[in-house]
Order: C-alpha cells, then sequence, then structure tokens
C-alpha cells in the first residue's frame, strides 16, 4: 500500500490532539510549553506533506516549515525565561497560581 | 636485552609500513573533475532522500518505514498526555521530535530533518529540561488538574480528531506528484535569499529581539 | 545466618540473568584463552591485529569495487548496486562476468560475490565494520590517555595487563565493569535512570555513520553531514543531562546544570567556526569539503586566510567543551562534585558514558580534520602523485595510499588531535563555571563574530590567487608546519632522553631513583 497525503495528514491531526490535551490539562507552565511543541510539530508535518505531495516545483512548504521551527525556538527562550520570572515571583510555576491579576 | 628491544621496534616498523600500504584504497584520485563513476551513480540517486536514499517512492520499505516512525511518533505524544513527570514528558517529547525528524527524511526534507534534531532535540528541548531543573523545588512536585477537567479536555480532543479525521478522509486530495523532488541545499538556501528574504530578516531581527528579551526577563534583580 | 543490623535497607541477593551471566561467561571464557598467547608474543600480536583489521577493511573495498566493475562489465549498462532488496543480476550473469574479466576460480566465486549485489548485505557488512571500529576506538584511546597521563606525572601508567605496555588493560576493565552490579539509587526516576546512558551513547555512534573516512569511505553520504552530526553531538547532551537528573542527587544535578549551560553556550561560537569553511567552499557536504583540500598542506583551509586560521583555533577550544573535556569538565568535576552527572553510575552503563565521551572525542576532532586540516589527505599535493604517472596496480595504489591520501591519514592526524586534547585534559587546570561562560560569552562570540565578518569580506574582496592571498597563505603555512614540527621534536626529545617532570622543572633524573 503506497503511501499518501492522507497518512501524513492524519498522523499529524492525532498529534495536533495530543499536544491539545496536554495544554489543556497540564498545570505546570513547562508542560504547556511541551504541548505547544507538539502542536507545532504537527503543523510542520502538514508543511512538508504537502510540499512533498504538491504537484509542480518550489519548496515553500519546506521554508514555511523553517520559519515554524525558528519561531518556535524563540518562543521556547522566552516562555522558559517567562516561567523563570513566573517562579521568582509566586515561587511556583502552577499557572493556576498565577492569577494576581484575576480580580 | 638491548636485542630484544630492537626486535620489537623491527615489529612496530614492519606493522606500520604494512599497515599503511593496506589501507590506501582510494580508487582514483578525486579531483572535482576526477570522480565519473559514483557522480553518475549519485545524480541516480539524487532524487531521493538522504538518510533513506535506498528507499523508493510507493515502495514497502517506504509504507513500512512511514509505519515505524509514524507509530513511534503516535505513541510519543500520548505518552506526553499520560506522564506527570515534567522531565519524563520531555522525554517523550524527544521520542516525538526524533520520529518526526525521520519522517521529514522521509519525504525528501533532509536538511529540515537535521534542522529539527539540531533546534529541537540540541536547542529546545535541554532548555525546557534546563528550565525544569531551574525551577522545581523536588522531583516529586506533580501539579494535578481535576479529574472532570480531563475527562472534559479529552471528550473535546476526541471530538476534534473524529472531525479531523472524517474532514481528511471525506476531501478528494491531489495526488499529482507522487516522487519527492529534490530539494538541495543550494536550492533551499537560494529560495531563502531570494523569493523569500523579507521573511528571513524579519526572523533574524526576531532572534535579536527574542535574544534580548529573554536575557532581560530571566535577569537578577539588583 | 544472622542479619546484621546496617543503616540500609537490606536486599536480596541479586540474582543475574541468563543474557548477564552469558555475556561474562564468553569475556572470561575469551580472556582465559588468550591470555597466555597475549602473554607469550605481545608486541607481534598487537601489531598483527591491527595490520589485519586494516588489510580486512581494505579487502572488503576492494570487493566491493571489483563487483561493481565486475558486473558491470557483464553487459548491462546499470549500476550493480540498485537497492536494499533488489539485486538485478542473476548468478549466471555474474559468472559470466567474472569469466569477462578473466578471474580465477570464477565459478564459486560468483556465489560469494552475488549476494554483494545487494545494499541491505552491504550495509550490514560496513556497519558491522564501523561498529568495530567505534568499539576499538574508545578502548585504545583510554588506554592510551591513561599512559600519556602517567608520563606527564611521572609514572608509568598501566604495564601489566597483555604485558607489553598494559595494551589490553582497557578490555580488562570492560570484562570488570560488565560483571559488576547494575545499582539504581532507591529514590531514582528509574526509567530514565536506565534510558540516559543510552541516550549519551547511540548519537555518537550515528554521528560516525555520516562521518567519512576518505572519498568513498563514508557509511551514507549524505549532502547535511555536518548538521547531521552537530545535531547528534546535541542530542548526546540530553543524555548526560537526563541522566544527572533521574540520579535524584544533588551533586549530579549540578553536574547536569553545568553541562546543560555549557553546552547551550558553546554550540553558539562553534556553529559560527564551523560556518567559516562551510563559507570557503561553499557545501555542507564533508566529502566535498575534504576532497577540496587535495592540493598539499598549503591548500588546507586552516591556512586559507588569517581567519580561517583564528576560525580553527575556535573551533577546537569550543569542541573541547562540547564533548566535556578539561579544562571545561565541569560537568564531572571529580574534586568538587564527586563524579557529577554519573556518580550513581556503576557497571556497564557507567560505561556506556565514557564509550559515548571517546567517541564524541573523536567525531569533533575528525570534523576538525576534515573542515580545517586537509581531510584525508596528506601534506604532499596529490598532482605530485599524478606526475608520476604511477598508474592504477595495486602496488600503485598501496604507494599512493600511503604518501598521498587515504583512511590512514586521517585516522592518523584524529589521534594526534585526540592526544592534544589529552595532553591539555593532563596540564591545564579546570576552571571556573563563571569563567567558563564568560570565555564563551564576552570572548569567544565576540571574536567569531569578528572572524566571520572578515572571512566575508576577505573571500569576496581579495582574489584567491593574487599576491595577498599567497603571502598570508604562505606565513600562515609555515607558522603552523613549525608549531606541529616543534611540538614533534620537543616530544621526540623528551621521550629520548627520558626527561622526567617534576612541578615545572625537567630534570635528568628522578629524586631517589
Amino acid at each position: 500500500m503506497s503511501i499518501g497525503l492522507l497518512h501524513y495528514l492524519i498522523l499529524s491531526a492525532g498529534v495536533l490532539c495530543c499536544g491539545l490535551f496536554v495544554m489543556m490539562t497540564k498545570r505546570n507552565a513547562i508542560g504547556i510549553l511541551i504541548g505547544i511543541e507538539l502542536v507545532l510539530n504537527s503543523v510542520n508535518i502538514n508543511f512538508i506533506a504537502f510540499d512533498r505531495y504538491r504537484a509542480g516545483g518550489g519548496m515553500d512548504g519546506q521554508i514555511a516549515a523553517l520559519f515554524v521551527i525558528v519561531l518556535a525556538a524563540a518562543e521556547a527562550a522566552v516562555a522558559v525565561a517567562i516561567c523563570m520570572n513566573l517562579y521568582k515571583n509566586i515561587n511556583t510555576i502552577d499557572v493556576d497560581r498565577g492569577d494576581a491579576l484575576h480580580g | 636485552m638491548i636485542e630484544q628491544r630492537q626486535t620489537k621496534n623491527s615489529f612496530l616498523i614492519v606493522g606500520l609500513v604494512l599497515a599503511a600500504c593496506a589501507s590506501s584504497a582510494s580508487a582514483q584520485y578525486p579531483t572535482p573533475e576526477n570522480r565519473p563513476a559514483r557522480a553518475a551513480e549519485s545524480e541516480l540517486n539524487a532524487e531521493e532522500s538522504v538518510v533513506t536514499s535506498t528507499v523508493a517512492p510507493n515502495s514497502a520499505v517506504e509504507a513500512a518505514l512511514f509505519y515505524l516512525f509514524g507509530g513511534t511518533l503516535l505513541v510519543s505524544a500520548l505518552g506526553v498526555c499520560v506522564t506527570k513527570s515534567v522531565v519524563r514528558m520531555a522525554t517523550w517529547l524527544f521520542g516525538a521530535l526524533g520520529a518526526a525528524a525521520v519522517l521529514y527524511f522521509l519525504m525528501g526534507a533532509a536538511f529540515l530533518g537535521a534542522i529539527q534534531l539540531i533546534v529541537y532535540a540540541g536547542g529546545t528541548l535541554i532548555l525546557i529540561v534546563f528550565g525544569v531543573m531551574l525551577t522545581s523545588k523536588s522531583p516529586w512536585v506533580r501539579f494535578d488538574c481535576p479529574r472532570i477537567e480531563m475527562w472534559a479536555a479529552g471528550g473535546v480532543v476526541g471530538v476534534l480528531f473524529v472531525a479531523l479525521t472524517t474532514l481528511l478522509i471525506g476531501t478528494q486530495w491531489p495526488t499529482l506528484s507522487a516522487a519527492a523532488h529534490p530539494a538541495t541545499i543550494a536550492e533551499f538556501g537560494k529560495e531563502l535569499l531570494t523569493t523569500y528574504l523579507v521573511p528571513f530578516e524579519v526572523g533574524s531581527v526576531l532572534l535579536l529581539v527574542v535574544m534580548i528579551g529573554a536575557a532581560h526577563l530571566a535577569r537578577q534583580e539588583n | 545466618m544472622t542479619q546484621l543490623s546496617v543503616p540500609w535497607r537490606p536486599r536480596a541477593k541479586q540474582q543475574h540473568g541468563p543474557m548477564a551471566a552469558l555475556v561474562a561467561g564468553f569475556a572470561k571464557a575469551l580472556y582465559a584463552t588468550f591470555a597466555p598467547l597475549v602473554r607469550a608474543f605481545p608486541g607481534p600480536l598487537l601489531i598483527g591485529a591491527i595490520v589485519t583489521v586494516i588489510v580486512g577493511v581494505w579487502a572488503n573495498y576492494l570487493v566491493f569495487e571489483f563487483v561493481d566493475t565486475a558486473l558491470v562489465a557483464a553487459d548491462t549498462n546499470v549500476v550493480a548496486e540498485t537497492g536494499l532488496f533488489g539485486g538485478l543480476l542473476a548468478i549466471t550473469e555474474v559468472r559470466a562476468g567474472l569469466i569477462a574479466a578473466g578471474v580465477p576460480g570464477a565459478g564459486t566465486l560468483c556465489y560469494l560475490l552475488y549476494p554483494l549485489q545487494y545494499g541491505l548485505v552491504r550495509d550490514v557488512i560496513g556497519a558491522g565494520g564501523l561498529l568495530g571500529f567505534i568499539s576499538v576506538i574508545p578502548l585504545y584511546v583510554i588506554w592510551w590517555e591513561r599512559k600519556v597521563a602517567g608520563r606527564i606525572q611521572s609514572r608509568t601508567g598501566p604495564m601489566r595487563v597483555g604485558g607489553w605496555h598494559g595494551w589490553s588493560q582497557s578490555m580488562a576493565d570492560g570484562i570488570k565493569l560488565i560483571c559488576k552490579e547494575d545499582l539504581c539509587p532507591a529514590d531514582a526516576d528509574r526509567p530514565l535512570f536506565k534510558l540516559a546512558p543510552y541516550l549519551a551513547f547511540v548519537p555518537a555512534i550515528l554521528a560516525f555513520f555520516a562521518l567519512p573516512f576518505g572519498t568513498y569511505w563514508v557509511f551514507r553520504e549524505v549532502d547535511v553531514a555536518l548538521v547531521f552530526i552537530l545535531a547528534m553531538l546535541g542530542i548526546e547532551v540530553l543524555g548526560v543531562i537526563l541522566a544527572g537528573w533521574a540520579s535524584n542527587n544533588k551533586w549530579s544535578v549540578y553536574g547536569a546544570m553545568r553541562e546543560a549551560c555549557q553546552m547551550v553556550s558553546y554550540e553558539i561560537p562553534m556553529g559560527m567556526a564551523l560556518l567559516i569553511p562551510i563559507m570557503a567552499v561553499g557545501t555542507l557536504s564533508l566529502t566535498e569539503l575534504g576532497d577540496t583540500q587535495s592540493g598539499g598542506w598549503t591548500s588546507w583551509i586552516v591556512f586559507r586566510n588569517p581567519f580561517t586560521f583564528v576560525a580553527a583555533i575556535a573551533y577546537y577550544i569550543a569542541s573541547l567543551a562540547n564533548c566535556k573535556r578539561a579544562p571545561f569538565d565541569l560537568p564531572e568535576s571529580e574534586s568538587e562534585l564527586v563524579a557529577g552527572f554519573h556518580t550513581e553510575y556503576s557497571g556497564f552503563r557507567w560505561s556506556l558514558f565514557f564509550f559515548g565521551e571517546y567517541a564524541a572525542m573523536f567525531v569533533v576532532s575528525g570534523l576538525c580534520v576534515i573542515l580545517f586540516f586537509g581531510a584525508w589527505y596528506s601534506p604532499l599535493p596529490m598532482s605530485l602523485a599524478e606526475s608520476w604517472g604511477l598508474g592504477d596496480s595495486l602496488i600503485a595504489r598501496a604507494i599512493k595510499g600511503l604518501l598521498f591520501a587515504g583512511p590512514l591519514w586521517f585516522v592518523g592526524k584524529c589521534v594526534f588531535l585526540l592526544y592534544v586534547q589529552i595532553w591539555i585534559r593532563w596540564t591545564l587546570p579546570r576552571i571556573r563555571i563563571d569563567q567558563v561562560l564568560y570565555a564563551c560569552i564576552q570572548v569567544l562570540l565576540p571574536l567569531m563574530m569578528v572572524v566571520l565578518m572578515g572571512h566575508t569580506l576577505y573571500e569576496l574582496f581579495v582574489p584567491t590567487h593574487g599576491l595577498v592571498w599567497s603571502i598570508f597563505n604562505i606565513i600562515l603555512s609555515l607558522i603552523g608546519a613549525v608549531a606541529v614540527l616543534g611540538m614533534i621534536f620537543i616530544a621526540t626529545y623528551g621521550f629520548w632522553n627520558r626527561v622526567g617532570l617534576v612541578g615545572s622543572l625537567g630534570v635528568e633524573t628522578l629524586p631517589g631513583s
């Protein structure tokens, strides 16, 4: 059986759902960051699969995926810095405790 | 005593000379013009991806590799969902990222696969584990969420997955290009510096801003 | 039997699994068989083993090449190697090809050569050879390190096991380590603790699969080989960090944290230093990078211009930090952190960390050699070999391989750089963590930025064959040659005259001897 675009798309849908689940259920700020990384990876799989199975040449999909990777790295750096700040201020990285602006 | 020493030395010399002769295998000495046979061969293989350079498109090997690493990816993603400890989650994430990189190789995007490994696994993941080490008071600290929320999240995500899958299966996807088109790094770089020059530059400015911002956020208070 | 009261939790006597017993029994039997032989003929056996390995690898290569040419000659115009599973030729065609090539014994030989047209068979043979090499290199580098350390400290190092200068000491240590108990602390994160050594070990091996030893001597020709190898070195660090965290021991966590921040910082100057040869040559493929340096030692990239010269030195420093060698061995600094990230490890898992570390040392040295120091070419220019008109016979190839190019030159240069790493480790003191980060972020990084800019401008505006180019090229080449020859001269002088080093003074005889 030959592998087509659909296979990759379903796979990436599965990874996306796992990432969303992680983002919804984890209370640890770094856990949420891990969920975001999963979601971004599923996006990348989609980009590259479309690039591979699309008609004609060009590599728009791969370049989009490259930018996603760059953004993910940048986002992780800032997020870890924010986590450390959160820890410094409220002495935990439980996101439910960071509710000072809740009113 | 001296004689013995000399025999040892002569053994050494004879052995080294033999070894040197034996290790001389380059067939023709390859100046860039002088690499004919293998060059032709590599042109034959140029359309295929790198690590899986012997995997023909639409072959059983490709299918097997897809199911193996796609399965690894899904299992690792599920592992991230069910694990409580953050460092274990990061380890599962490493499995997912590695499997995704292999899938990129399989799809002919070798450069992206390598970049994925170096940026995610070599950089981001280390940063995450480092963040855990700096912010956790003990390895057993867990922040659990209420069981009801787990079920709700599971329900929402399950519905989303079913909806996405039905949508995907129901759509007519074009299957025009079955063979991976070659993506050499030279082409990739040229594209990046011509068509996508503006996003590329914006990306580098963004990285600079992020570097300064992260350093500012994480600095010690005076 | 009475139970003694001990402060720790008593445990049932550990039963070894059948696999462990098998491995240990095999190792012991091997040692019992070979130890008397080794004791009788130490030197010849060692040299014989080295020669056999090299001749075996060479023969293997010749067979592959022969299969290619002979099978292509068998009136098919396709290359014989077609894929993992698909061979093109039948046995009869192979036999016809062999007879056409005038090979004696074609009737039986064809059955031996037939499987070699399958990619899978070749891969298995190649991977086997590579794994053999990877397991031998750490054994002998560890032995060599102990000898060098001994000499530097006016000792002799291992002298007994195996007879000739303790050359099988590492194998004996390996057997001991396999037989030792595999401890796991009660409060450790068990699965991660068990997994971490493999994460530190496997990537270092995977890096070898893209590392060329010669023009055709590479397991997989990867056109992003350089990025791939860097990625593998990065993943190795992840294993170290997980080991430190999973041990649940404060010293280990300190070691892991130091490793993390050291690695993340030093990857940047290292990557920038690696960009410089890439910019000069214009490819990421290690084979092509190596092949551009075939014109003798003045064509090596390190002597190309002043900026590449600085970049080579900066890369070497960053690579020391990258494989956590002294003076950057803070993750395992034994004087302050017990043993850092591997404090809690024992036996086989402990040895995996060391296999990984020494394999990574070889890989970073290999990158340095390929990118800066002329890859697998000798200091003599290849054009000289062509002017001799040696032809393509077996003897001519042997002469070319001895004098001009070949895996032996590559391995030799790598071993020399490994020796420099060892030498630095046993002569320089370890620096503090803030000094490590200062050296990276405030010294190496700005330096590399300047070098990168300078190199770009140089490549753009200075013609590569003009007067300026040759002046710089010749001056730098002479500096390099004087440095290497001086090093070798000092080392030989000290060796032959038995200069014992006490403190910082060279004395002719040791006090009290």
